[in-house]
């Protein structure tokens, strides 16, 4: 299923992660279905994009590809080799390969460390062949590389805005010469004038390094703008995935129908006519079922 | 014309801190009448916040500042009340939603209690009639089973109905203004077309006036009359919401709207997004002219050294003012022309 290119960077089979629920004695109860059944393949240079509500599985889909927070079952395959199947030190050395950029980059930072010296880490842990000159050499060109000037290697997290700390978590994620980023609500924090400073980056990175994204965002418009494929969320589910354009234009389940359908437009006369012409929808309560393809690359869960 | 609702005057605000005084808010003024929506935006430290906080008297002080102006609600100066006063239109007349329902609402009370506490006080309601009172506002704000809630923690209701319930307790004394500071931001996307939905609802209702703050220029465009664009505490332009979506008169207006992801055509045509560089000032020693000549291509030497005044935008809709010393429609066009 999904097989829309041939070699996949990411490939996700039967992702599921569930939690047990306990009831209020401690005792045994039923687990509570996190993401359920969740496959998708992500190609060298592609941009995944994945939209949900908050609760819909989105940022433990992302913890599970990368292994922080491994799934229930189902399997991950990163450049053709199943992560369960790694030995931990190979595992180690697979993860270097992918990383993840958060939304809130000043708790991923540790705010007693030089920003330099954060970056760097990534270097010490991976790289130990590596000497401190050569090290410093390194962080300097990634400074260089995501915007920032190198002389504030030496700078603590709390003297930079929210803009450019998001900038030096992009510069350690990219030391390693990853070829996937999971990128969790990455702008989400940041101000408007601040968020297409660091789109343009992640895609100057994309044309450079030939890195893959899976974007989770809740932010419909930069989704479909920077996305190639977007699949949609819902309870844990994918409901709906296909060619960004195509899924925007033309959405088949009524879940997507409903989150597209609720985007406000940066345009007040469309806009105004969005508000009066709010309908109710036909979304069924109930779990969403199996994907089929009704079109090519376009899937769509029974409802 | 008659006496607008709220009238603020040359606001200033200030906060003590050990790296030296932010100036929050430079001489903001403007006026808001019956029935309108105003729809602010800006980014963090624009002020945007900060002075509404201010005129509700909710800023810490020490170590913010009232450093001058006047806010006049009604033809009182909101500035000049003494607290008790204050109490009464805040949460009265006055009604306002922050954007963290969680920590807006006291944990430890139940929702009825915290619905019921200002009816009792600013519409003087008895016990019995408050609880109904409370029970019609939960249904208004679509909190289903309103009668069986009523009862219940803040922590029983999802993110969602925690903001309902907030607008609840923001609508509960048909204000004549309410303000919503990212009032929706936190929420997912469906449940803010339904806030929104009902906001509008209410002020067809109750017609009340709003000020909306927001950094999401979509929700702007649907549901304000007026727009205000605020940064580094001052107004840089503001009018009719059709007048600045179609002509924006400042750059950093330009640039805002420029900023988001423009979706015509097909994918492969797509532009890169036009980022605006660089960063905000810092407020502790705020730039002596225009604040946001250091990030605008359109600067002028003047711009840098001497703030413009806020002033009609020539050959715009009436009421459309900006503070810009250079002339955008005519650097836009030598730019096209080349």
């Amino acid at each position: 299923m999904m097989r829309s290119v041939p070699y996949p960077v990411v490939s996700v089979r039967n992702l599921s992660k569930a939690y047990p629920l306990r009831t209020w004695w401690g005792g045994k109860g039923d687990v509570f279905r996190a993401v359920h059944d969740v496959s998708f393949d992500i190609a060298p240079g592609e941009t995944l994009g994945l939209v949900g509500e908050s609760g819909s599985g989105k940022s433990t889909i992302g913890r599970a590809v990368t292994m922080l927070n491994p799934p229930t079952s189902g399997t991950v395959a990163f450049e053709g080799t199943d992560l369960a199947t790694l030995s931990p030190r190979a595992l180690r050395r697979a993860r270097s390969r992918i990383q993840t950029v958060f939304q809130d980059p000043y708790a991923a930072l540790n705010p007693r460390m030089s920003v330099g010296a954060y970056v760097a880490e990534a270097f010490r842990l991976h790289r130990p062949d590596m000497g401190a000159a050569e090290r410093r050499a390194a962080v300097a060109h990634l400074f260089e590389r995501v915007g920032l000037d190198p002389a504030f290697m030496g700078r603590f997290p709390h003297q930079f805005s929210g803009g450019q700390r998001q900038r030096i978590c992009i510069a350690r994620a990219i030391a390693l010469k990853p070829s996937f980023i999971v990128a969790d609500e990455p702008i989400a924090a940041l101000d408007v004038s601040i968020q297409a400073q660091v789109v343009n980056l992640l895609q100057d990175l994309q044309a450079d390094l030939g890195l893959s994204y899976l974007f989770i965002s809740h932010d419909l418009r930069m989704v479909r703008y920077l996305c190639q494929r977007v699949a949609v969320l819902w309870r844990g589910r994918i409901v709906e995935l296909a060619e960004s354009d195509r899924l925007y234009e033309d959405p088949r389940h009524p879940y997507t129908r409903r989150l597209l359908a609720a985007v406000p437009l940066p345009d007040p006369e469309a806009e105004r006519a969005r508000l009066s012409a709010r309908a109710r929808d036909d979304l069924a309560d109930g779990l969403p079922g199996d994907l089929v393809e009704v079109a090519p690359g376009h899937w769509v869960a029974d409802p | 014309m008659s006496q607008p609702l709220l009238d603020v005057r040359d606001l200033r605000v200030t906060f003590d801190t050990e790296g030296g005084t932010v100036h929050a808010v430079n001489g903001v003024s403007y006026a808001l009448n019956e029935g309108e929506t105003l729809g602010v935006v800006g980014e963090s430290g624009s002020g945007k916040s900060v002075h509404v906080l201010a005129m509700l008297g909710l800023i810490p002080r020490p170590p913010g500042r009232i450093a001058g102006g006047q806010v006049l609600f009604r033809g009182r100066d909101l500035l000049a009340l003494p607290e008790r006063e204050l109490r009464r239109v805040r949460g009265g007349e006055i009604g306002f939603v922050f954007q963290d329902p969680m920590s807006s609402l006291n944990p430890g009370m139940t929702v009825a209690a915290q619905i019921v506490e200002p009816l009792r006080i600013h519409l003087g309601l008895d016990r019995r009639a408050a609880r109904a009172r409370a029970r019609e506002l939960l249904d208004l704000v679509r909190i289903p089973n309103a009668a069986g809630r009523l009862d219940q923690y803040p922590h029983e209701f999802s993110g969602g109905q925690r903001q309902r319930v907030m607008i609840a307790i923001g609508l509960a004394c048909r204000p004549k203004l309410l303000i919503a500071d990212e009032a929706t931001t936190a929420l997912d996307v469906t449940v803010q077309a339904e806030i929104i939905a009902l906001v509008q609802e209410l002020k067809r209702e109750l017609g009340m006036a709003i000020i909306w703050i927001t950094h999401d220029l979509g929700v702007v465009a649907g549901i304000s009359d007026t727009v205000q664009v605020m940064y580094a505490g001052r107004i840089l332009e503001r009018g009719p919401v059709d007048d600045i979506f179609r002509d924006p008169r400042n750059a950093y207006t330009l640039g805002l709207l420029r900023s988001l992801p423009d979706l015509s055509g097909g994918r492969a045509g797509r532009r890169r997004l036009q980022q605006i560089d660089g960063s905000p000032p810092d407020m502790r020693r705020p730039p002596a002219g225009d604040p946001f000549a250091p990030r605008n291509a359109y600067a002028t030497a003047r711009c840098r050294a001497e703030m413009p005044p806020l002033v009609q935008a020539e050959g715009a809709a009436p009421g459309h003012l900006v503070a810009a010393w250079y002339d955008l429609p005519a650097r836009l066009a030598e730019e096209r022309a080349r």
